[in-house]
C-alpha cells in the first residue's frame, strides 16, 4: 500500500517536472552546430547602437562610474541582488564567444551562452517581443565594443530563488517567449509604437507592477503602474487619467517630455528620469511620435471617486506653515508653480498636479524626502531642480506638506500620515 | 451645456489670479543652485546644522571633481548622489565654476570645545606632520594658509569639525575616493586613532582668512603625486 502512495507520488513528481521542462523549452530552435562569433555589417551596428538606446541597456549593465556595458551592476530586489553581466566582447568575462544565435537565445528565450535559466531582472519577458533581425543588430553594435574583462559577480539571491529549478519553474509560470505580433485593425505606426513600448523600451517593466512572485501581470502587457520593489518609487499607470495616462495630451507633448525630460504637463524625477537621459532622448522623431500615438489610445480609467477622509486641521495647519516657508518661494503661493518673466516654466504647479494627488504618494514623499534635478538632456541642458528636505524637515513636517498639498487648490486626496513618510523614504539608490 | 463650460471658466479664472500674484523667478544659475543651498547654507557658505560643508569659493576644479565622484560612485553620499545623478559634465562645471567664484566673509569660527594638548597636537599635524612616518602636513598640499590651491586642492578652513572627521574616516572605509593615485586615502589610512579628530578639531577653530580665495600655486612641489591634481 505505503509503495504504491509512494510510486503514485514519484509519478507526480516526473510529470511535474517533465512539464516544467517542457515548458521551459518549448519553441526553442537550438544553436546550430556552426555557430559562431561574426562581426556584424556597418548598417547593423548602426542599427543595434540605436536598440541598446531604445533598450537601455546600458543603465543596468553598467556600474556607476564604470566602464560601459562592462556589467557590474547590482538590481536589488526582494528575492536578493541580481547582478548585471559584461556585454562587452570580452572572451573571458563578456560575449566574445556567444554567436547571434546564443544573443538570440538569451534575448528572446531568457537563456545564457552555457545553457543556464536567465533572471527575468534581465526584462526578457518584454525583450523576447523583439524580433531576430533587431536582435542580430543589437549583438552586432555590442561586439562592436571595445572588450572589457571584467569578471561578472555572482548573485546574492536568497534560497530557493537562487536555484535554477526555483527559476524554471517561475518560467514555467510566467514567462512566454514570443516575438511581438502587429495588430491587424492598428496603423503601422501605432503597432511600432506598441512594438517599442512592450519589447526592447520594456515600460511594463516598471509601469506594470509585479506580484509577489515578481512576475508582471497580464503575461506582461499590464501598465496598470506598480511600486518599484527597493527603490520605492511608485511607476504610475499609464491607464489612469489620475495618474500618468496621457490620453488627453498632444502628441508633440508627449515626444517633448520623453526627449527632455520636461513637457507642459509633467516632468521625470527619479527612474524615469534615468529612461529619458540614457534611453528616449535618443529616439528619433518617427519613432517617439509612434509610442505617443500608442500610449494616447491606452484605454484609460476615469479619476477614482474622491472618498477621502478630510486631513486633521492641526496636521494641514503645519502643513500650511511649512509650504509657506520652505516652498512656495518657488512653486507659489497658491501652488501655480515658478515662471521666468518670459514665461518659461522653472518649478512645476503643484496645484492640480498628479504626482501631489496619486495614490500611492510615494512620489510626492520621495521627492520633497529627497529632491533631485531633471535630466539634463540635449533639449533641456541646464534644468533646475529640487532640494532634498530630508536633512532639514522630519517625517512629520513633511507629511504635514504633503497632506497640505493633497487638500489643497481643489485637491482632496487622503491625509498622509507620518508612517507612510518613513515607508517610502527609504529605498535603494541604485 | 452651461455646466461643461463652469470647468474652463474655473481653470482661466485660477491662472488669472495666478499670474496676478506670482512674481516671475529668474532664470538664472542662481536660482538653479539653490537646490544645492538648502543644505549647504545661502550661497553654499555652509549652514548651521554644523555637518555641510561650505562650497563657496573653493577652488572650481575641486568642486568639479566632487560632482563627477558623487556621480559616478566614488563618493557615497546619498543626497548628493541623488541630486546630480542626472546631470551632464558641461552643467556640473558651470555649477563648480559659479560658486567657485563667490568669495565671501565667514563669521569667526565656534570656540572649540576640546583640551589645549588636542588642539597642540592638531596643529602640529596639520602645520609640521610627521616626518619621521613620512606624514604630509596639510599645508604642503593645501597652501601655507590653509586655503587651498587651485584649481584643485579645497582649502580646510570653514568647515565644521565633523565633517572633517567624517571625510577622513570616508577616506579609509572606501565611502569616499578620488582619482587615483588616491592620495588623501593614503594619508587617512596613515593617521594613528585619534589623530584625525585632533587635526579636524585644530582645523575647525581656525578663521577664514579674507580674501578666502585658493592659493594660484604651491611654493614647492607636492609631497605625493594625486590623481585628482593636474600633473
Amino acid at each position: 500500500m505505503i509503495r504504491r502512495w509512494v510510486l503514485l507520488a514519484l509519478a507526480l513528481l516526473a510529470f511535474f517536472a517533465a512539464a516544467v521542462l517542457w515548458l521551459n523549452l518549448r519553441g526553442e530552435e537550438g544553436i546550430p552546430a556552426d555557430a559562431r562569433p561574426i562581426a556584424g555589417t556597418p548598417a547593423q551596428i548602426e542599427r543595434g547602437a540605436y536598440l541598446a538606446r531604445a533598450g537601455n541597456c546600458v543603465t543596468c549593465h553598467t556600474q556607476r562610474g564604470g566602464a560601459p556595458y562592462a556589467g557590474g551592476r547590482g538590481l536589488a530586489t526582494p528575492f536578493g541582488t541580481v547582478y548585471a553581466s559584461n556585454l562587452t566582447p570580452d572572451d573571458e568575462t563578456g560575449l566574445g564567444r556567444w554567436s547571434p544565435a546564443h544573443f538570440w537565445r538569451a534575448l528572446h528565450h531568457g537563456r545564457s551562452y552555457d545553457g543556464r535559466l536567465l533572471y527575468p531582472a534581465f526584462p526578457y519577458p518584454d525583450m523576447t517581443r523583439a524580433t531576430r533581425a533587431d536582435s542580430d543588430a543589437l549583438y552586432a553594435y555590442l561586439r562592436s565594443l571595445p572588450a572589457v574583462r571584467q569578471a561578472n559577480l555572482p548573485h546574492a539571491l536568497q534560497f530557493p530563488y537562487s536555484t535554477q529549478a526555483a527559476l524554471a519553474v517561475w518560467r514555467a509560470l510566467f514567462f512566454r517567449a514570443g516575438v511581438y505580433e502587429p495588430e491587424p485593425g492598428q496603423s503601422a505606426q501605432w503597432n511600432r509604437g506598441a512594438y517599442l513600448v512592450r519589447g526592447l523600451g520594456h515600460c511594463g517593466a516598471c509601469h506594470g507592477g509585479r506580484n509577489f512572485l515578481g512576475a508582471t501581470p497580464q503575461g506582461g502587457l499590464s501598465l496598470g503602474g506598480g511600486l518599484i520593489p527597493m527603490r520605492n518609487w511608485y511607476a504610475p499607470s499609464l491607464n489612469a487619467v489620475d495618474q500618468a495616462g496621457v490620453a488627453d495630451w498632444s502628441v508633440e507633448e508627449i515626444v517633448a517630455l520623453l526627449r527632455t525630460g520636461i513637457a507642459p504637463r509633467g516632468s521625470t524625477l527619479g527612474p524615469m528620469a534615468d529612461v529619458v537621459l540614457r534611453s528616449t532622448q535618443y529616439l528619433n522623431d518617427a519613432d517617439l511620435r509612434a509610442i505617443a500615438l500608442f500610449l494616447k489610445t491606452l484605454p484609460q480609467e476615469g479619476p477614482r471617486e474622491a472618498s477621502a477622509k478630510p486631513p486633521d486641521p492641526a496636521q494641514r495647519r503645519l502643513g500650511a506653515l511649512r509650504y509657506e516657508k520652505h516652498c512656495a518661494g518657488c512653486h507659489g503661493e497658491n501652488g501655480e508653480g515658478g515662471r521666468s518673466a518670459a514665461g518659461r516654466l522653472l518649478y512645476p504647479a503643484l496645484a492640480r498636479n498628479r504626482t501631489v494627488t496619486m495614490e500611492p504618494p510615494a512620489n510626492l514623499v520621495r521627492v520633497i524626502v529627497h529632491g533631485g534635478f531633471l535630466p539634463a538632456t540635449e533639449g533641456n541642458p541646464r534644468p533646475f531642480g529640487m532640494p532634498p528636505f530630508a536633512q532639514t524637515l522630519d517625517d512629520t513636517e513633511i507629511a504635514a506638506i504633503a497632506t497640505f498639498l493633497r487638500s489643497s487648490w481643489g485637491a482632496a486626496a487622503s491625509p498622509v500620515p507620518a508612517q507612510e513618510v518613513a515607508r517610502f523614504r527609504g529605498g535603494v539608490a541604485d | 451645456m452651461p455646466s461643461s463650460f463652469a470647468p474652463l471658466g474655473v481653470a482661466i479664472l485660477l491662472s488669472a489670479l495666478a499670474g496676478a500674484h506670482a512674481a516671475p523667478l529668474p532664470d538664472t544659475l542662481a536660482q538653479r543652485v539653490s537646490a544645492c543651498t538648502v543644505c549647504h547654507g545661502k550661497e553654499g557658505r555652509a549652514a548651521p546644522d554644523g555637518y555641510h560643508p561650505r562650497i563657496a569659493g573653493k577652488p572650481a576644479g575641486y568642486l568639479y571633481n566632487q560632482l563627477v565622484n558623487f556621480r559616478d560612485g566614488r563618493r557615497r553620499y546619498g543626497p548628493m548622489v541623488y541630486l546630480v545623478d542626472h546631470l551632464g559634465d558641461d552643467y556640473l562645471r558651470e555649477i563648480a565654476d559659479y560658486f567657485a567664484a563667490l568669495d565671501l566673509p565667514y563669521p569667526p569660527p565656534p570656540v572649540p570645545n576640546a583640551p589645549a594638548a588636542l588642539l597642540r597636537q592638531g596643529e602640529a599635524l596639520a602645520t609640521q606632520g610627521d616626518p619621521a612616518r613620512r606624514l604630509p602636513a596639510c599645508t604642503a598640499c593645501h597652501g601655507t594658509a590653509l586655503t587651498g590651491v587651485a584649481p584643485a586642492v579645497p582649502g580646510l578652513l570653514g568647515l565644521p569639525a565633523d565633517y572633517l572627521k567624517g571625510q577622513l574616516g570616508a577616506w579609509t572605509n572606501g565611502q569616499r575616493r578620488a582619482h587615483a593615485p588616491d592620495c588623501m586615502a593614503d594619508v587617512a589610512n596613515a593617521l594613528r586613532p585619534g589623530e584625525a579628530a585632533a587635526v579636524a578639531t585644530w582645523l575647525a577653530s581656525r578663521p577664514v582668512p579674507q580674501p578666502s580665495r585658493a592659493a594660484a600655486a604651491l611654493p614647492e612641489a607636492p609631497p605625493q603625486r594625486c590623481g585628482s591634481m593636474p600633473p
